[in-house]
């Protein structure tokens, strides 16, 4: 059988809940999601760090986020407010916002104490540290949370067909529904696809901002590390 | 009513029987891409060369969300979709990828001057190994074991969007009577089980690194 059929048919992509619409939901469930998560979470993770209060939370947010079952959560939301947008989408943003939250307060957190001191030293005001001193040495575990946040969010928009949301995840639920293979790869290929090349890209960002903030060290935090 | 506790009471024993189940599917994979990722992870890391790209390679399998690569399994191994073989293959991979890294990170945190100091000594390349590195990144690896147990506790439920999937049934079962008791509990176990996990391997690292009691990475 040829698995790549469905793809290499062109009246599978076009038209309402066809695979190019599916592929649009998926990428625009998962940027909403990510860009308002980043918006709050960024700041308050700054915050968080700066103030290098609830540290505890924030180690155990780094290896806590991986264990929530993200299928149970988005089940429970459905059966109390439906399978609409609104209601997969605040799933997913909260998911991305803890993520984004853990690893910006762990970029602060882990900012070199000797530049902190020496700016605050120089008579720098604790704003001024924040933004000048933490946060560019922070950044690039910033855009490593991005990252993971991301990808995390493009497996739980896949999951989230079976609540009846949108996304590439149709294309395995309907396939699997009516015995179609071919559409089920469709979905397996398209899916990988979205995420290796959201992984990559994202990579080679906190690669080059890790290489300015930190010239001649250029580790880069992966995300199959543990924390 | 959102809480029916005679439910529960009712399906005792069938709940019983799916947190069995998940913990096996959960852990099994943990302990095959431990065996796999110790002599991985140290032929990575005694080379040198290849770690970048092999590392490289290990995130993007990671990245890869747990769905496609449970339902590319069974097209690539030829197994039923349907069967816990299909799970369990879908895990190690994930779980291998998680933990070569962990292993190398491990590695790599041993002191070189330690190092040398055991070649003078007289160890044998395998026996530094055994008797001195893995020692001293085993603090690395434990955590890389808690979180690749962790991570597979929770995914092991997303089998059920296909079907099976042990505590995921119970997803699959509110969802389609509309009862939140079965989706609450199945989130509570399967929550409860990742805690107990966590717990039971700090336990183990406790009892098997007593050197390394003060220097516990979070």
């Amino acid at each position: 059988m040829n698995l790549f059929g469905y793809l290499q048919d062109p009246s599978t992509w076009y038209g309402p809940g066809q695979t190019l619409e599916l592929l649009v939901q998926h990428l625009g469930y998962t940027a909403a999601a990510v860009g308002i998560a980043a918006v709050i979470g960024i700041p308050l993770g700054l915050l968080l760090g700066h103030t290098r209060r609830a540290s505890w939370l924030v180690a155990a947010l780094r290896n806590g986020t991986r264990a929530l079952p993200a299928l149970g959560l988005l089940v429970l939301v459905a059966l109390a407010l439906g399978s609409g947008f609104g209601a997969i989408w605040v799933v997913l943003t909260v998911v991305a916002f803890l993520v984004i939250l853990a690893a910006t307060a762990t970029g602060v957190l882990d900012a070199d104490r000797e530049a902190v001191h020496s700016a605050r030293a120089l008579g720098l005001t604790e704003p001024q540290i924040a933004t000048q001193v933490e946060w560019p040495l922070a950044l690039p575990m910033v855009i490593a949370g991005l990252r993971n946040a991301t990808v995390q969010v493009i497996a739980m928009v896949t999951v989230a067909a079976f609540v009846g949301g949108g996304g590439l995840g149709r294309l395995l639920v309907d396939g699997r529904a009516s015995g179609n293979d071919a559409q089920m790869f469709a979905g397996v290929f398209l899916i990988a696809i979205v995420a290796i090349v959201a992984y990559l890209l994202l990579s080679l960002l906190v690669w080059r901002v890790a290489r300015q903030a930190r010239p001649g060290r250029t580790t880069v935090p992966s995300y199959a590390a543990a924390a | 009513m959102i809480f029916d506790l005679q439910w529960v009471q009712n399906n005792a024993g069938y709940l019983a029987r799916l947190v069995g189940e998940h913990a096996v599917l959960a852990i099994l994979p943990v302990i095959a891409a431990f065996l796999v990722a110790v002599p991985l992870g140290y032929l990575i890391f005694r080379t040198g060369r290849a770690a970048g790209a092999v590392l490289t390679v290990c995130g993007v399998v990671y990245a890869i969300p747990f769905l496609a690569l449970f339902v590319a399994v069974p097209l690539l191994f030829g197994v039923d979709l349907l069967s816990p073989i299909t799970v369990g293959i879908a895990l190690t991979i994930y779980s291998v990828a998680l933990l070569v890294a962990t292993v190398v990170d491990g590695l790599r945190s041993v002191p070189t001057e330690v190092r040398q100091s055991a070649t003078a000594a007289g160890y044998s390349p395998l026996g530094r190994l055994i008797r001195i590195e893995l020692p001293l990144a085993m603090p690395k690896i434990f955590a890389g074991l808690r979180a690749v147990t962790v991570s597979n506790i929770a995914l092991v439920s997303v089998a059920a969007v296909i079907g099976g999937g042990a505590l995921g049934e119970l997803f699959d079962e509110g969802l389609a009577s509309r009862l939140y008791t079965p989706a609450i509990v199945g989130l509570a176990l399967t929550i409860l089980l990742a805690v107990l996990a966590d717990v039971l391997i700090r336990i183990i690292q406790r009892g098997s690194l007593p050197w390394a009691r003060k220097q516990q990475p979070a």
